[in-house]
């Protein structure tokens, strides 16, 4: 199975015009440069943190590699970025993300140089914000670390390739019915297939938040993720406590 | 459990299928939009062979997986340690 002129979730070398290549790259460019910013200043703030963010980095680097089978009888690889952007903010995980394509089309010919600012895109700009965005709003909603998590990681993964195959729709619209009738091709190509592999992306991700919140907790409470309570009583029986939403972290 | 179910499922569901990388369908589909269309440019490299590959892709798995695996002893030891005192 070689990954030479294929588009395995990520937009193979060269298969996007040049234009648009261009075009994705500059649209990427400003969110990693703000994410390596961020990252700087979320290492200074939490210096303590950095294995944590070695290990959300890791965590991308493993989860892009495994290709799962799907349902539809093709196979694809989550993305991993949910935990990096439920962790330490979406804004991170743009050069974290890049730096993991970056590596994977350089060693093993998946996605491209010249594709490398579309799949950024959609992997390190568009998954982590959906991820975080649909994090933040459980969290205010009251839903627990552990579903929030799994909706955060699913929907991101979902997300990303929604987005690739938009890029893909936008640079290859349909003779007959445009970006719409692509759009649908497309999507039905990586969206369905996506649907197990997003579930367990999610499931992967809330697994390793829950041994997080236990093992790890210090590093999450400084992450503003868990609350630490004075009150043992408002623990509950998994003795995990009443978490707060991430409001000093994160965001633009 | 879940997870090991999810993806066993469609492998023994599907025995008959390829499993081709959802890739194949997309190129397919890219050809099919735009049958003039040619990539223009290549990989600066590319693994010599499908298993060559696969040892590529095991091994950033496994990279990544030791740093996870280094990070819970890590806390596991200090969870450890903290209890004690």
């Amino acid at each position: 199975m070689s990954c030479r002129g294929v588009l395995l979730v990520h937009i193979a070398e060269g298969f996007l015009p040049v234009g648009h290549a261009v075009a994705w790259s500059a649209v990427s460019l400003p969110f990693v440069l703000h994410g390596m910013y961020r990252l700087k200043s979320v290492v200074r703030r939490h210096p303590e943190t950095r294995l944590l963010l070695a290990t959300s980095c890791a965590f991308v680097f493993v989860l892009s590699a495994l290709k799962l089978p799907s349902v539809t009888g093709s196979s694809s690889h989550p993305t991993g970025v949910g935990l990096g952007a439920v962790l330490f903010g979406p804004a991170v995980m743009a050069p974290l993300g890049t730096m993991v394509l970056l590596f994977q089309a350089l060693l093993l010919a998946h996605g491209g140089i010249t594709t490398l600012g579309a799949n950024a895109f959609s992997m390190a700009v568009v998954g982590p914000w959906v991820a975080f965005a649909v994090f933040t709003l459980c969290r205010k909603c009251r839903v627990s670390l552990m579903v929030s998590t799994f909706l955060a990681a699913a929907l991101g993964d979902w997300a990303t390739y929604l987005t690739t195959a938009a890029q893909l729709s936008l640079a290859f619209p349909d003779a007959a019915s445009g970006f719409a009738g692509s759009m649908l091709k497309f999507g039905a190509i990586f969206a369905i297939t996506q649907i197990p592999l997003a579930i367990v992306e999610g499931l992967v991700t809330a697994l390793v938040i829950d041994l997080l919140s236990r093992y790890s907790s210090r590093e999450l409470v400084e992450l503003s993720l868990l609350k630490e309570r004075p009150d043992e009583e408002l623990a509950d029986h998994d003795g995990n406590r009443p978490l707060d939403c991430p409001s000093t972290l994160g965001g633009a | 459990m879940a997870i090991a179910l999810l993806i066993v499922l469609p492998l023994s569901a599907g025995r008959d299928m390829r499993f081709a990388g959802a890739d194949g369908a997309a190129r397919d589909q890219v050809t099919a939009i735009a049958p003039a269309y040619k990539p223009w440019s290549e990989p600066l490299w590319t693994p010599p062979s499908g298993e060559i590959e696969g040892l590529l892709f095991t091994l950033q798995a496994a990279f990544g997986a030791g740093l996870i695996g280094y990070y819970f002893g890590f806390c596991q030891a200090r969870f450890e340690r903290e209890k004690k005192i």
